[in-house]
């Protein structure tokens, strides 16, 4: 089974059901399998801190929310995830590439990688991440705790994990 | 008629739905003058008032009236193509547009300027709509209520505020007592 396939099997099983997503090469494989699935509702979004707009809006009607998204875009939703999705105590998995670690082709990635944990860990929010093929198998747990905590959780999967680009 | 006006007006129209309202004045005012727990106040994040308004009106069948303002339309601009192209007939976006940043000081936006958000939204592919003056707001909001499809209302008025009270209570409380409402 190809992880794409496997990360939303453990989307859809965890009634994930409404996902926002900002293009991304090395998420493009989940994207693709996030718009096949009937289960879930997948709406593009501009830009990251709208996408975590839709994402509160759908959890409030009902539907537990997901966002996927790049790593530079920690730098974009600061605001939005300490005054609205912690503000609020609202859960949000963020499945996020994470461009500029080993592998990385392009020099900017490099700069904002550096910064992403320290932010994350900053604001306070819990934080995974998928080196390892096998690593995915956690997932399952990651939502689960998401959805039990009411919080914003990170799952950053770095280009060794999708098997280089 | 300056925003808090058109509010007064409108209240008896907001109650029987579920109200997400835009931050700052607009969430004080609407709390001052007809708290209900249909509303859900803003109380950061300037902008995203649309963009909350559509998942919640895309996750569940009641009807979702969006207080925005021109300013924070203007903040999230890319907020208007994901509504034109991900319909809910079930959503109804305000926005109320007197050409200024009431909250922080009626500093004038772009709206009140060259710009016209009511040609940007048919630009960015909405379907329905609809530019009013402020004293026709309540028959043209009820009207889209009533057709049960998916209307950008961009009502004109001026720009003025009214003192309000912060807004105190606590997010979690808020949140909480709306999704109660939005369940019930």
């Amino acid at each position: 089974m190809s992880i794409s396939k496997q990360i939303v099997d453990d989307f859809v099983a965890n009634d994930i059901a409404f996902v926002t997503t900002v293009p991304c090469k090395q998420l493009g494989g989940v994207i693709e399998e996030v718009e096949a699935r009937p289960e879930i509702y997948h709406i593009p979004s501009n830009k990251e801190d709208e996408g975590m707009g839709l994402c509160a809006g759908a959890f409030m009607g009902g539907k537990r929310p997901a966002i996927i998204m790049q790593n530079t875009a920690i730098g974009v939703t600061i605001n939005t995830l300490v005054t609205l999705t912690q503000f609020y105590r609202m859960p949000l998995p963020m499945l996020i590439s994470f461009r500029g670690e080993l592998k990385e082709p392009v020099a900017c990635q490099a700069e904002m990688a550096i910064h992403t944990k320290p932010l994350l860990q900053q604001l306070g929010i819990p934080t995974y991440h998928f080196h390892k093929q096998d690593d995915v198998r956690e997932l399952d747990a990651i939502l689960k705790y998401t959805f039990m905590s009411s919080k914003p959780v990170a799952i950053l999967t770095d280009a060794t994990f999708w098997g280089g680009y | 008629m300056i925003r808090s006006e058109i509010l007064r007006e409108v209240a008896p129209i907001l109650r029987d739905q579920l109200v997400v309202c835009n931050i700052g004045l607009p969430s004080q005012e609407l709390h001052m003058i007809d708290d209900q727990p249909t509303n859900f106040y803003m109380l950061g994040t300037m902008g995203l008032a649309s963009s909350i308004g559509l998942g919640l009106a895309l996750s569940q069948p009641k009807t979702v009236v969006v207080i925005d303002g021109d300013g924070s339309v203007l903040t999230n601009l890319g907020t208007l193509p994901t509504i034109a192209n991900n319909v809910a007939d079930n959503y109804i976006l305000l926005i109320v547009d007197n050409g200024s940043y009431g909250s922080t000081g009626d500093q004038p936006t772009y709206a009140g300027k060259k710009t016209s958000l009511t040609k940007v939204a048919e630009a960015c592919g909405c379907e329905n709509v609809v530019e009013c003056r402020a004293e026709e707001t309540g028959e043209v909001l009820q009207k889209a209520i009533d057709a049960k499809r998916m209307t950008i209302i961009v009502c004109k008025c001026e720009s003025g505020n009214v003192k309000v009270p912060v807004i105190t209570k606590d997010p979690v409380v808020i949140r909480d007592r709306f999704m109660a409402a939005v369940a019930s």
